[in-house]
């Protein structure tokens, strides 16, 4: 019957019906980041931890730490680099930069 | 005891949906099935039936909303013709390809254009790649007896396969005939309760219906619905089988009508079949051996089944309700050429395209259809031209 972790090994006897995903929240195994043609750059020092980037990323690849609230370095594995964050950015502390490369 | 009613193959259809009562119906009026969805929103305004009916803007909302009716774990049901249908087109693949089985009742009509309302085949021959499963009626009973047996055979766990059953706009679909109805009860047993194993609202079980499916997956996703068409055959006799045991009537891949010792015959679908019959009644009487293959299993194409049916022929013509425009034939007459060819079974074989916008085909045109078979056998079976019409003025 259909398997729940499929790849691109799987048989056709094996795979579910339609696509259909049977375990909700398994987009984290979908890693992104190397969709990615421009590089975010977090500049810690420009950063006031405003809080403004975070909310505005498309897919989660900005941490936040539980406990002090504040941002951490970019989850490059999710990043797709399209800048939304540093356009959100007023401090100037998210730089895009050429290429998809860390 | 069945019920005797004299009824028009919309209202049949429109009984049948009420006695199996559906959680949802999406539909939206288009000649000739209007009717349908017009008396099913009697039922439901009458409170015989328990159905969420959906007034929807066009009949590509009437499939999206089958769609998400069926994924979300409810029967869903729906009839269009025509125009509608090619509406419906993107909307059919992916009820297919999400494996979905949605019933929907066609009451077949011309595709314009130029505009014209009348019967022809050329609606449903336009979807036949679409993945559905595509069953024809020849009358008014078997428009009804194949929607009473439709979900039973598109929900099998082997199948789940989206499934159309159709009737001759307006021949069948507005002519009064004899029918024999099955009591409500009864079919509601046979039809039984609609228990999807995956669906959406189903608060034990988070899903996602129809993902991106990219080149590592979409290919394996086709060859699941191809597989699930292969077993469609299976699951169409067994429930046929079941239908007879309630019933009586009796129902296969196609109805050989005369075609055991027949040395000519004619391959038809829907309404035409009937009057092929009082041709070959005619025949008979002066000893000529016609016979009729009645196709009523079009998806999936009986391919062993009808190579061998045909097998012992000298001559047989097949009708197409439809022109392909591809100067080759018709979509029947390849499905059933190709179908002897890979059985290996070569017999003279002509196509006619006829009905086309419902130009009446009548019994002096399938008489000369027949004629045209014994010119074929007494000349050495000799054939000029396969690709044929009857009935337009050349
Ligand atoms: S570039 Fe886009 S995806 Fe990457 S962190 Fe910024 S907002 Fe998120
Ligand atoms: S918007 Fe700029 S300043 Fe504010 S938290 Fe994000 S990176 Fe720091």
């Amino acid at each position: 019957m259909a398997k729940m972790h499929i790849d691109k090994s799987t048989p056709a006897s094996e795979i579910t019906k339609g696509g259909t995903i049977y375990q909700a929240g398994n987009a984290v195994e979908f890693k992104t980041g190397d969709w990615r043609s421009m590089c975010p750059v977090w500049i810690e020092e420009k950063c006031k931890q405003c809080g403004l980037c975070f909310p505005v990323c498309p897919d989660d690849a900005i941490p936040v730490n539980k406990e002090t609230l504040n941002r951490e370095d970019f989850n490059y594995d999710y990043c797709k680099g399209c800048g939304i964050c540093s356009k959100a950015c007023p401090f100037g502390a998210i730089e895009m930069r050429e290429g998809g490369k860390i | 005891m069945s019920i005797r009613e004299r009824l028009s193959g919309n209202e049949a259809s429109a009984i049948a949906m009420k006695q199996i009562n559906p959680d949802v119906v999406a539909a939206f009026p288009i000649t000739p099935s209007t009717e349908i969805p017009q008396y099913f929103s009697t039922f439901v305004s009458n409170g015989q039936v328990d159905t969420e009916f959906i007034a929807v803007e066009s009949e590509h909302s009437a499939m999206s909303s089958c769609i998400g009716a069926e994924a979300a774990g409810a029967r869903a049901m729906t009839a269009t013709s025509s125009n509608g249908l090619s509406y419906m087109w993107e909307m059919l693949y992916i009820a297919s390809g999400s494996r979905l089985p949605i019933v929907l009742s066609l009451v077949n009509r011309a595709v314009s254009g130029p505009l014209n309302i009348h019967n022809d085949h050329s609606d449903a021959m336009g979807v036949r790649d679409a993945g559905w499963i595509m069953l024809f009626s020849e009358n008014n009973q078997e428009a009804y007896d194949n929607l009473i047996m439709a979900h039973q055979i598109a929900e099998n766990s082997n199948v789940m396969l989206p499934l159309m059953v159709c009737q001759d706009g307006f021949i069948t679909s507005h002519s009064i005939e004899n029918i024999e109805l099955i009591e409500d009860d009864k079919v509601k047993e046979f039809v039984g309760t609609y228990k999807p194993e995956h669906y959406l609202l189903n608060p034990n079980e988070q899903i996602a219906v129809g993902p991106m499916d990219l080149q590592a997956y979409l290919f394996e996703h086709k060859y699941q619905q191809a597989e699930a068409m292969r077993n469609a055959k299976k699951v169409i006799l067994d429930v046929a089988d079941k239908f007879e045991k309630m019933t009586g009537r009796k129902y296969g891949f196609f109805e050989e009508y005369k075609l055991d010792d027949a040395e000519i015959a004619i391959v038809c679908m829907n309404s035409t079949a009937g009057t092929t019959k009082a041709v070959v009644d005619d025949l008979r009487a002066k000893g000529i051996k016609a016979g009729l293959l009645k196709l009523r299993v079009y998806r999936p194409f009986p391919v062993e089944e009808i190579s061998k049916a045909l097998s012992h022929l000298k001559a047989v013509a097949i009708l197409d309700k439809t022109d392909s425009v591809n100067a080759a034939g018709g979509p029947l007459f390849e499905d059933v050429t190709s179908a002897l060819y890979t059985q290996n079974v070569h017999i003279p074989a002509v196509n006619y395209v006829y009905g086309i916008g419902g130009r009446d085909t009548t019994t002096k045109d399938i008489s000369k259809v027949f004629e045209d078979l014994q010119a074929i056998v007494a000349d050495n079976s000799k054939i000029d031209n396969p690709y044929r019409y009857l009935g337009v003025r050349i």
